[in-house]
């Protein structure tokens, strides 16, 4: 009777699973899971292409990886010093801009570093460095961590759990990490996407935005069929046209999350390197 | 927030990898601790307490190394098994085999010391009270399948990062609690904690009326 039921129970799950129609395994960077935006776009592209997407959101660099070991035919990613390192590696068949957003620098409304209102993130985080004022980091290897290192940088100290007890590594996704800054009353780097999508549940406000350091830019990368010959090119391109279509960048644009506009469709053609 | 449809086919693909990763944890787990309760072998200590160290194992590093194992560029990568129920289920047996043979080597033991003698006493031959000693023993062994599925069904790290929570495809219940606390949707989190809850009660309700009634 046990195995009656296992494989009632098994034959419902495979009529479940059993659709398999042509499909691709997109690696694509949390946020534009956590924003919705893949949610919103990808039935539309089955629509238009009978190509059914089936995502896997991790941070930027693991994203990469998963394409790297050939288990994803392209990836959806903001992080371009990581992306760059990926085509010279020859991962990648082409790469595609396709959007950009803007990168918030967010904090408790108390607000103890004085940041509120600055336009210039380096300056900012200088501040919260000398105030020794919380800053909860993502400390993933995301493309968020990757500009929240970019601007320690430019400060020119990178801080670190060992010598500073006010700076916290969360280790987990944009939303984690935001829930995270929320409760010790800290500052951190985000997307505006994912700020906006959870905003009612956090006590955070923005503190600084506009800083041309802080666009997000996103692109597609379709990976390389020398390299990975089960991969389905033809499937991740035909994808990677859609979203860079007319219609595909006009969808883009036109997403919103509570009453924000939060993509700028940013596809030129003609680049170097392009799909 | 909640989507029934979507929600009722995440229900299933839980259950579906949980009880087949358990049928394998079954078939492999019980006979391996019968084998090692009732057979006297060198070593057999040191695999009694491998078994029970691996009640300890990370289901995350389990998904890491099943992970490994299925990627395109790893070993098994032919298959295609990455990001599949199939990968998961693997996964999860890896969690639940130990489980199974441990607590059935404890099962075993206990009826079989106390059997040994009545039944030699009573001129029944090795293999007779062997045989004797497991169908004694299936009321633990039964609670050895229970406990191997109430792992199977509630760890999360394995079928993340085997299955990678694809919509549609691989997402299970823990998986979608992950999820859905991450995005900061506590309610939708919590209701398929409480479905998963639910699930499990009535899986070991059934479970547990089949040991009452003495069926296996």
């Amino acid at each position: 009777m046990a195995v009656a039921v296992v494989l009632a129970v098994a034959g419902l799950g495979l009529s479940l699973q059993s659709h398999a129609a042509e499909y691709i395994v997109l690696a694509s960077t949390t946020d534009v899971r956590d924003s919705g935006l893949l949610d919103y776009l990808n039935p539309q592209f089955q629509a238009d292409a009978g190509i059914q997407v089936r995502y896997v959101a991790v941070g930027t660099g693991q994203a990469l990886d998963t394409a790297s070991r050939g288990d994803a035919d392209l990836v959806w990613v903001h992080a371009p010093s990581l992306e760059q390192a990926f085509m010279a590696a020859g991962q990648g068949l082409c790469r595609n801009p396709v959007m950009t957003n803007a990168f918030l620098l967010v904090g408790p409304p108390s607000d103890p570093a004085h940041v509120a209102g600055l336009t210039n993130v380096t300056e900012a985080f200088a501040r919260i460095w000398h105030a020794n004022a919380t800053f909860v980091s993502r400390a993933d290897n995301s493309g968020t961590y990757v500009k929240e290192l970019a601007v320690w940088s430019l400060v020119g100290y990178t801080p670190s759990p060992q010598n500073d007890s006010w700076y916290i590594e969360t280790g987990q996704g944009m939303a984690a990490t935001l829930t995270v800054a929320s409760e010790k009353g800290g500052y951190t780097l985000t997307d505006d996407a994912t700020f906006y999508a959870l905003g009612s549940s956090l006590t955070l406000e923005i503190a600084v935005s506009g800083d041309p350091l802080l666009e997000n830019v996103y692109h597609l990368i379709v990976v390389s069929p020398s390299l990975h010959p089960t991969a389905n090119v033809d499937g991740a391109l035909a994808y990677v046209d859609w979203l860079d279509s007319p219609k595909g960048q006009a969808l883009i644009g036109a997403f919103e999350v509570a009453g924000h506009r939060l993509y700028t469709p940013d596809f030129a053609p003609g680049q170097p390197g392009e799909c | 927030m909640v989507d029934w449809s979507s929600t009722l086919q995440v229900v299933s693909l839980s259950l579906l990898v949980a009880a087949t990763s358990t049928l394998i944890g079954a078939v492999v787990g019980v006979p391996l601790g019968a084998v090692v309760a009732l057979r006297r072998f060198r070593g057999r200590n040191f695999v009694r307490t491998l078994a029970f160290t691996f009640y300890g194992f990370p289901p995350v590093l389990a998904g890491l190394l099943v992970y490994l194992l299925l990627s395109r560029s790893g070993p098994l990568g032919f298959l295609g098994w990455v990001f599949t129920p199939i990968g998961m289920i693997l996964a999860q047996a890896v969690l639940v085999v130990p489980i199974v043979m441990g607590i059935t080597i404890s099962a075993v033991q206990v009826v079989e010391k106390r059997l040994q003698d009545t039944a030699l006493t009573l001129g029944a031959s090795g293999r007779q009270w062997r045989t004797t000693a497991l169908h004694e023993a299936r009321v633990g062994v039964l609670t050895a399948i229970m406990v191997g599925f109430g792992r199977a069904i509630s760890e999360v790290g394995a079928v993340l990062i085997v299955g990678g929570n694809i919509a549609g495809q691989t997402r299970v219940l823990t998986t979608a609690i992950v999820l859905e606390t991450s995005e900061a949707n506590y309610l939708a989190a919590t209701i398929f904690g409480i479905v998963l809850f639910a699930l499990a009660f009535v899986v070991f309700a059934a479970l547990q009326r089949l040991q009452q009634e003495g069926i296996v």
